[in-house]
């Protein structure tokens, strides 16, 4: 990345023409403009955070008297407690760590297992395989959901995590493999070799050779799995069928249409349930927008 | 002689049958997805060449009976319909979007007012993405409301008397759908599109402008050739994507009202579990399969053509 920046700061400012003082100092002006329309745009989406923001602290009193675009009259934080209380957050919150970790953690693991046989090992078939994992990836969820369902209740996984977690590590490790295949099939020659002469077998190559220099694409697997099975909501709504198995978008989502749900408290609700979220984005920006690319680059 | 060419046969074969000594590490993986994957859609495919009830109920053979139901189902064919105005709401708009808005961020924003201004907008566009589409929903449901939302409520503020009920009239619930879904989606376009300009050689760029080639004219001959590649991705994954969508109906508006925003993963969910018609909901969930992977395989095979004609080309 640095260096990145580094040789456009230097090639660029070179190119100082006399001719073109004219044209440069319209652009002067039209490049004010152009700001002016990002920063529209920016605001356009954040409108619906921030009105989100103003509202999870008023009294309903408020809301109605004063719409919903007022700064709140008094800092109302019964909304908040009583969306907490509620859905009991906590649990939810605990649910929703526990499985996306654990489908991040197996599902790198399971990637890494696959693609080493596929890009390293170099197993026949390689591209039926990839071919394969790859377009499961893509299926809709529904064309898996009822067997799934049927499975589960069959072997006593029914209203268990353990059940959306075996199936997120399978889908999610699919698109690992995919991505991970790709990278190991240009893996360095010399360093398999260099391993294979010291009489390492393939189980210490895999650790002691191929692990060290992919660290950094399997960390952000792990993320992309943690986010993706975070934000998961098809599988997770009919599999997790009481409170205290659901994660927090289910549960959010199954609040709808309830009553007792004022503007404050709905509000109240999709704050709180956005924040770890936005905790995860603010932490991990820089791999998840490394991680977007990877998997666009191949 | 004979030594040296024994000596050569053996490595060779040697290499030849290697890959079966790693076959153990594909094992776990196979193994996983045949349970996971492989089996339920075989049990899917089965399930819909038959009329059931779902459960214990029996099971009823009747060959391709709920395909053929299918071609009479005017809520089938909405929902197809629909998934069109998906397309338009997650590929076609996001990637024109886009693809000016990474265009403006990388080279007006993020070379006159730094790359710090830029990141920060992109981190703005970006934001809904990270969402669970759960929540990103139940808040623009809030929105959108008729009696309660925020947007009927400035507008009553501002004396509109009977301001739309967004969701909940059948002539604008799609376009407001439409509109969230946009929402959601224009920050990955963005995010990947900026990568990738920054990937191409900025001499090219300069040599342009020594030609005397404007804004408009480099944009064309350069900057869209050259993030083809990343066109592609962005094509084939939104339209899978807007394919399969399900959480934003689901929260915003369950299909409805009168199917108008009804998509097909929506319906096979319904027939699924509210009305019962497990062989009728699997046989949906195929449909959208077997399109999902003929588009799939159509962008792939462009794509490939495309790389190959370049490959010529230079």
């Amino acid at each position: 990345m640095a260096a990145q920046t580094e040789t456009v700061r230097v090639t660029k400012p070179a190119p100082a023409r006399a001719t073109d003082t004219d044209q440069r100092h319209h652009r002067g002006k039209a490049r004010w403009f152009v700001l002016a329309a990002a920063i529209v745009v920016a605001v356009l989406m954040m409108v619906p955070f921030v009105i989100m923001v103003l509202n999870a602290f008023k009294s309903p009193q408020d809301y109605s008297q004063n719409g919903p675009l007022s700064w709140p009259s008094t800092f109302y934080t019964d909304g908040l407690t009583a969306f907490w209380d509620r859905v009991n957050f906590p649990e939810k919150l605990m649910n929703s760590i526990w499985i996306s970790a654990t489908v991040a953690v197996f599902g790198t693991l399971l990637s890494l297992f696959s693609a080493y046989a596929i890009g390293v090992g170099r197993v026949k078939g390689r591209m039926w395989l990839v071919t394969l994992f790859l377009l499961a990836n893509m299926l809709p969820q529904e064309v898996l959901v009822y067997p799934l369902f049927q499975m589960a209740n069959k072997v006593g996984l029914n209203n268990n995590q353990w059940s959306v977690i075996i199936i997120f590590t399978v889908i999610q490790s699919a698109f690992g493999t995919y991505l991970l295949a790709s990278v190991l099939g240009t893996f360095p020659k010399a360093l398999l070799e260099a391993a294979a002469l010291d009489g390492a077998g393939r189980w210490r190559t895999l650790w002691g050779v191929v692990f060290p220099v992919v660290r950094p694409t399997l960390s952000v697997l792990v993320i992309f799995f943690f986010i993706w099975t975070w934000n998961e909501f098809f599988i997770p709504l009919v599999m997790l069928t009481t409170n205290a198995t659901q994660t927090i978008p289910v549960a959010l989502a199954s609040l709808q249409g309830d009553r007792m749900m004022d503007a404050p408290t709905t509000n109240a609700g999709a704050l709180v349930s956005m924040i770890p979220a936005i905790i995860f984005f603010l932490l991990f920006q820089r791999t998840l927008t490394r991680g977007v690319t990877a998997g666009a680059v191949k | 002689m004979s030594t040296t060419v024994a000596e050569r046969r053996t490595p060779r074969g040697r290499r030849s049958r290697q890959w079966l000594g790693y076959l153990p590490y594909l094992l776990p993986g196979l193994v996983a997805f045949t349970v996971v994957i492989l089996i339920p859609f075989g049990m899917n495919v089965y399930y819909s060449l038959h009329k059931w009830k779902g459960g214990n109920a029996p099971m009823r053979w009747y060959g391709f009976g709920n395909y053929a139901d299918l071609l009479h189902d005017e809520k089938f064919l909405t929902s197809f319909q629909n998934s069109i105005w998906m397309i338009v709401a997650m590929v076609v708009v996001p990637t024109l979007l886009g693809l000016i808005l990474a265009a403006v961020l990388f080279d007006v924003l993020g070379k006159r007012f730094g790359p710090r201004t830029a990141s920060v907008l992109r981190a703005t566009y970006y934001l809904p993405q990270i969402l669970p589409v759960a929540v990103a929903g139940v808040l623009w449901n809030w929105i959108l409301n008729a009696q309660t939302g925020a947007i009927n409520e400035v507008l009553r503020s501002l004396g509109v008397e009977n301001p739309p009920n967004w969701l909940g009239d059948t002539t604008t619930a799609l376009p407001t759908v439409m509109l969230v879904l946009i929402w959601i989606q224009i920050g990955y376009p963005v995010v990947i599109f900026m990568s990738a300009l920054q990937r191409v050689d900025p001499e090219l760029y300069e040599a342009a402008e020594l030609d005397g080639a404007g804004w408009v004219h480099r944009f064309r001959a350069i900057t869209i050739p050259q993030i083809k590649p990343e066109t592609f991705v962005i094509t084939l994954t939104c339209t899978v994507a807007a394919l399969k969508v399900f959480g934003p109906i689901y929260v915003l508006t369950r299909g409805g009202p009168e199917s108008s925003t009804l998509v097909p993963s929506y319906y096979s969910y319904l027939n699924f579990f509210d009305k019962s018609k497990v062989g009728y909901g699997a046989a949906i969930a195929n449909v959208l399969t077997l399109l999902i992977i003929l588009v799939a395989v159509a962008i792939m095979v462009l794509q490939a053509r495309s790389a190959r004609r370049e490959e010529e080309g230079h």
